[in-house]
């Protein structure tokens, strides 16, 4: 589990995030939604440690990452995975040596033991013919899915994934994130995604934390969503036409209920 | 601007720290430090066989049209052909153009790392990222430039003997004893020291210049032509530092 206790960023002297608080629990797919420059990119940073919030607090099943010497924050980062917006596969690297690398530099397996990891977690995430070729020769969706069997191939205990479906075709993104929910329960891993994609919302949200200009506006998961009361949150999920049909098609539900 | 530039100088100096730790993992680091010996070194050789070959034989060809005074020794030529190569071009003016070929290689490559998340991702796992790719890279060519300097010295002189083989300006027997008269050893010594150095300041700048790109492609390639006007400078900065150091 992953919590954050009033945590506060400022870039330049300008408030990018005010007192956000929320907890990602374990073996859930918890979503972080908002719009592009609400600071939700900003917030997943301050969670992994690549930015140090100025105020609030990180734990990680309750170990405080600030006050975590170098020697615990390098050993908690093997626990991490992270997907990254543009994949960031190594592009001297093929598809076998992406998956090998955290492999090569953290594991104490024989070189066959990491061979054989390797393959399993390319073959978990259901690509094949694909060992020798580098990230040049295959498609966005591919890379995603390499990304990703990169993430869990030291069988982290917190998986970070942001905007995984950036790029994809509505398909390849459906794919993604029933993968992603597929290994989270799988592994009982604390996955954390920052996506504003409505699909993964509906399809994997099982708790869900709306930012809106730097402030936790709404928590909540996919199933109470649609009765927020939240302006902002409301704004954001039914921005779409079709959403707006969605939206009034639930009014009309929500009305026939209540009637009876 | 002198405060940016002592900024940047401190930001420099940070990220060497950063860059001269124990790597993560030997095995790794040699593998990869074979890699950068044969992508930043020996990729280098063809063209730096090419321009000391031609090089030297210009400076072959200027020697003998000036040097046309009856109280100058006939042998004069390669003695000034040889002096001109080991003392300034094949260290100096060689490694300025490295600082194009090189400089800019790796400028760009750890920069692309940078705007396509790469060494972010590197970061994630726990692994010191400016150790883990810059190291390979300074140490590797820092090794290998001595080979690239000797290397140098040699086909500037086979260049300026192309010229005494193949044309009348000059016979071959005197350009040969020219190269051979009042050899200085030491010369040869410090032209690889001046190399290292300059190996040292190429490879690490380009480095910087790239770990700290901020933006896209556009920033890339501005990064890339940072690093090759600031390692340029440099280089002339600690030639004449070390020339004023080790000739006097």
């Amino acid at each position: 589990m992953i919590e954050a206790k009033n945590v506060s960023k400022w870039f330049d002297g300008q408030r990018i995030l005010y007192d956000i608080s929320a907890t990602f629990e374990t073996g859930k797919t918890n979503l972080i939604i908002g719009q592009s420059g609400s600071g939700k990119t900003v917030f997943m940073k301050c969670l992994i440690g690549l930015l140090s919030p100025e105020e609030g607090t990180i734990l990680y099943d309750g170990r405080i990452f600030r006050e975590m010497s170098q020697q615990q924050k390098r050993a908690l980062r093997t626990e991490i995975g992270m997907l990254f917006q543009g994949s960031a596969l190594f592009d001297n690297e093929t598809v076998l040596g992406n998956v090998m690398f955290p492999l090569r530099m953290f594991s104490r397996m024989s070189h066959e033991e990491q061979l054989e990891r390797a393959h399993f977690c390319i073959k978990r995430v259901g690509l094949t013919n694909a060992d020798e070729k580098y990230p040049s020769e295959i498609s966005g969706g591919m890379q995603k899915r390499v990304a990703i069997a990169r993430a869990i191939a030291l069988n982290p205990k917190y998986l970070f994934c942001d905007e995984p479906n950036s790029g994809l075709d509505p398909r390849t993104s459906i794919l993604i994130d029933e993968l992603l929910s597929d290994i989270t329960h799988e592994y009982g891993i604390t996955t954390i995604i920052n996506t504003h994609d409505m699909n993964s919302v509906l399809g994997i949200g099982e708790k869900i934390v709306f930012i809106n200009k730097g402030h936790c506006d709404w928590i909540g998961n996919d199933k109470t969503i649609f009765r927020s009361k939240s302006q902002s949150l409301n704004d954001f999920v039914f921005a779409s036409k079709l959403f707006q049909e969605v939206k009034k098609f639930l009014e009309r539900e929500y009305e026939a209920e209540e009637n009876i | 601007m002198i405060i940016s530039s002592i900024s940047s100088f401190g930001r420099y100096c940070l990220f060497m720290t950063q860059v001269f730790r124990t790597p993560d993992k030997w095995k790794v680091f040699f593998q990869k430090l074979i890699l950068e010996i044969s992508k930043l070194g020996v990729d280098s050789i063809p063209l730096v066989i090419i321009i000391s070959l031609f090089i030297g034989a210009v400076i072959t060809i200027q020697m003998t049209i000036n040097i046309v005074s009856p109280l100058i020794p006939s042998y004069s030529t390669g003695l000034a052909t040889r002096e001109i190569l080991l003392l300034e071009f094949s260290s100096s003016m060689m490694s300025l153009i490295l600082a194009g070929k090189v400089g800019s290689n790796i400028a760009s490559e750890i920069g692309t790392m940078r705007v396509t998340e790469q060494i972010d991702a590197i970061d994630i796992m726990g692994i010191n990222s400016a150790n883990f790719i810059v190291l390979p890279k300074v140490i590797g060519f820092v090794l290998f430039v001595p080979v690239l300097c000797v290397l140098s010295m040699f086909m500037g002189l086979i260049g300026g003997w192309f010229i005494a083989e193949f044309t009348t300006m000059l016979s071959v027997e005197n350009y040969v004893f020219g190269i051979q008269s009042f050899f200085n050893e030491w010369y040869v010594w410090y032209g690889i020291i001046k190399t290292v150095v300059f190996a040292y300041i190429i490879a690490s700048v380009a480095a910087y210049y790239g770990y700290y790109v901020k933006g896209g492609a556009l920033e890339v390639g501005q990064a890339s032509t940072k690093a090759v006007v600031s390692s340029s400078i440099l280089i002339l900065l600690a030639d004449v530092i070390l020339t004023k150091l080790l000739l006097q």
